[in-house]
């Protein structure tokens, strides 16, 4: 009996699916936009749809809010600002946003199965990551909202007013609490339109706002693509744009805004280099490696696309690697053992391909996992390329897609030079046992986040934003109060 | 359930107490061959674990069972004797009839720096273990650091050890992930360099099925497939078989049944 059992013991052992269940979620058909408190039809009569990455299916119709609902959004923030918003005791303001985030909380499981659904991510991510952080931005800025004389100690402050907000596809429901929460908290009012491929977990946030009570006109949500976007930058009531997406519509909006007295902060994207030094723990920079490029299918402005490793370790840490590439799983995004999700969209997916592609022409050396990925839906394979220069372009140029370059370096100024030497700066991972050699190099790194011996960490308390071509002004942090008042 | 089953199989069935007896370990022997008779086809653990003096009596009711017999030496659990006394242990227990040696390291000497020492020791022992396959149990407890974890690891592979061990069971934490992820590693780090496989074996506090399920998988995640089974993954427990018994039986008949239903030896 025991050597029978024995025989299919040693058989592979495959892990069962683990679906996270869609059955608690509540979706409808079609969602209008959310202006001064009210669900309200596009002037336009138009409605686009929004869909799952991982199998292309419809999930919602959304409406297209165009330059005629952008101004009655932007009217009505203007009207709850002057009549309700900053009239209102900075206690009473924190109440809302206190209990937006404990709503939020209670509905963070729907929250995470449906940012999995409309941005392809893994539930893991969704629901370990995305959404405890969106809570706790509103949290730690509740907390704020009547303790400004603090963070701005021995100044006069007031709030800047309407404050117009366009969010990216790869963090949905976190982008929206990085704006709207300091925004609120330092007693603004707000526009948000979230991404064309990306809206439903904004519009289900509409609904928690709606059901928490918070004054007519404050929050505003309005759906739509670049020319909502457009819309809302250029309103001449709209006091300050907060923009996170692509560096070329950064620069756009840059101009548009050029000779008004609106107030910018632009967070941009990058091509963030991963820095291994020989003495690092490998088995632990290896982990950090794979969580800072593959994090979100590499849809991350931070993530660390370029790798550097001291030649005396380069065969072991690639090795290493690949070693680790090999296990993870790219598959659903429900299922709770994904690791890699879908791509958000066919365009980024193409985007990608592109790059790939270009990467074999420039005679770098690829490596792909043997694994498969479903036939359906849009999904990228980790990519590994090696003998990689700086002149690549897949070494110049944001991928944003799960796509790393390595390049190996012999020396602290040799690797510090190569890192700076890029148009972007937004983040920079070290890792070594030396503390002396980490705080060198976060002296020299021209980046806004310096990580040292781990990658992609996010805490409200913390700032995040970038140097050069990966913008300016800081969210998180008593540095994100900072883009949303006037000091005197 | 098939990992259920595989957990089953590499039980090594525990008693090390210093109030053990013939009628105890008579008792355990069966129990780890009929884990659950009402239950077919279920697999025997994969040895039973008990000290020197006891191997012999195992011997006795195991007779040529595919069920092995490990037996605790080198003064276990603290390992403070002189080296003679430590191989005569050892030599002891091979003869009474044990197939595998569970050895404590000199975690003393290990703290002082005495690396030499350990590795010795190792090897000596190693010797005089013959054919019986040795397992090397580092006490992770009292190493406190992952670096020491994977400091002593390299040791006891590089010494001859054909397993890694994690604890005696008699000190807190014992088998906690980040310590066997930490050896897993270290095994895994070996294979690429040799080609030559080192087994792991966590022991002390993995009482659930959840528990031992969570280390199956950072086995086959970190070492792979080759590694899932009982000649190269062990856990040391004394009430792990029971909770997988009862969680084989929940899928099985979509009920929880009550302890009662399972023998306690």
């Amino acid at each position: 009996m025991a050597k029978k059992t024995n025989k299919t013991l040693e058989s592979m052992w495959d892990y069962a699916p683990s679906l996270e269940s869609t059955g608690h979620i509540n979706l409808k058909e079609s969602y209008d936009l959310y202006i001064d408190g009210k669900w309200v039809k596009p002037s336009s009569g138009k409605y686009f749809e929004t869909n799952n990455p991982a199998n292309e299916k419809v999930l919602a119709k959304v409406a297209h809010g165009n330059e005629k609902d952008v101004d009655r959004a932007v009217k009505a923030a203007k009207k709850a600002y002057d009549t309700v918003w900053s009239k209102m005791a900075a206690s009473e303001r924190a109440k809302y946003i206190f209990r937006i985030a404990r709503l939020m909380q209670e509905r963070a499981r729907e929250l995470a199965v449906i940012e999995t659904l409309d941005a392809g991510k893994s539930i893991r991510e969704s629901r370990d990551i995305d959404v405890p952080l969106a809570c706790n931005h509103f949290f730690y800025y509740a907390g704020w909202a009547d303790k400004l004389e603090y963070a701005f100690p021995n100044r006069n402050f007031e709030p800047i007013g309407v404050a117009g907000q366009i969010i990216p596809w790869n963090f949905p429901l976190l982008m929206a609490a990085w704006k709207i929460a300091p925004a609120l908290a330092a007693g603004n009012t707000v526009v948000l339109k979230p991404a064309e491929t990306t809206p439903l977990t904004a519009l289900k946030l509409a609904e928690i706002i709606e059901l928490s009570g918070l004054p007519a006109g404050v929050v505003n949500i309005v759906t739509g693509f670049g020319d909502t976007g457009a819309a809302i930058v250029e309103h001449p009531e709209v006091n300050k744009v907060a923009f996170t997406g692509s560096t070329a519509v950064g620069k756009h909006i840059q101009r548009a805004v050029a000779g008004t007295d609106k107030k910018v902060t632009l967070e941009l994207g990058g091509k963030s280099s991963n820095i291994i030094f020989e003495d690092a723990p490998i088995d632990q920079a290896v982990e950090g490696i794979i969580n800072g490029i593959f994090f979100n299918q590499g849809h991350v402005c931070c993530a660390g696309s370029r790798l550097f490793v001291q030649e005396s370790v380069a065969d072991l840490v690639v090795r290493k690697l690949k070693q680790r590439m090999d296990s993870l799983y790219i598959g659903d995004p429900l299922d709770k053992n994904t690791d890699i999700g879908a791509i958000n969209s066919k365009e980024q997916l193409e985007v990608i391909n592109k790059y790939i592609k270009i990467g074999i022409e420039e005679g770098a050396e690829m490596y792909q996992p043997n694994c498969e990925i479903p036939s359906k839906g849009y999904f990228c394979k980790p990519t590994l390329f090696s003998n990689v220069a700086q002149s690549n372009v897949i070494a110049q140029e944001e991928i944003f897609g799960p796509v790393l370059t390595i390049q190996t370096f012999r020396t602290v100024d040799e690797v510090i030079q190569k890192a700076n030497n890029s148009p972007y700066g937004l983040a920079a991972g070290v890792w070594t046992d030396k503390g002396s050699r980490i705080f060198n190099l976060t002296t020299k790194l021209r980046a806004g986040v310096v990580w040292a011996n781990t990658y992609n960490k996010f805490d409200p308390a913390s700032p995040f934003g970038g140097y050069k071509e990966s913008g300016f002004g800081r969210e998180g942090g008593l540095h994100g109060l900072r883009a949303y008042v006037k000091l005197k | 359930m098939q990992g259920l089953k595989m957990v089953l199989n590499m039980i090594d069935l525990t008693t090390l107490e210093g109030k053990d007896t013939p009628g105890k370990v008579k008792q355990m022997c069966y129990k780890a061959q009929h884990l659950h008779d009402s239950y077919p086809d279920l697999p025997p653990v994969a040895a039973v674990c008990v000290y020197p003096s006891m191997v012999g009596i195992a011997r006795k009711e195991l007779k040529d069972s595919i069920v092995k017999i490990a037996s605790v030496s080198t003064a276990f659990p603290s390992g403070q004797a002189p080296m003679s006394v430590k191989l005569e242990d050892t030599r002891f227990a091979v003869s009474e009839g044990a197939d595998e040696i569970d050895m404590v390291i000199s975690r003393g000497k290990f703290l002082a720096g005495e690396h030499n020492f350990v590795f010795d020791e190792i090897a000596a022992i190693k010797e005089a273990c013959g054919k019986a396959r040795l397992k090397v149990i580092l006490e992770t407890g009292e190493l406190s650091t992952l670096d020491n974890v994977r400091r002593a690891s390299d040791i006891a592979i590089h010494a001859g050890a054909d397993f890694i061990k994690t604890s005696t069971g008699k000190i807190q934490p014992a088998a906690t992930m980040q310590v066997t992820y930490t050896m897993l590693m270290a095994i895994r780090d070996h294979y690429d360099r040799t080609g030559k496989m080192v087994g792991m074996k966590p022991a002390g506090g993995i009482s659930t099925s959840k528990l031992a399920l969570h280390n199956l998988v950072m086995v086959k995640e970190v070492l792979g497939e080759q590694w899932l089974t009982n000649e190269w993954f062990r856990f040391g427990a004394s009430s792990l078989a029971n909770d997988v018994l009862m969680q084989i039986l929940k899928t099985e008949t979509g009920n929880y049944q009550s302890p009662d239903y399972f023998s306690i030896d």
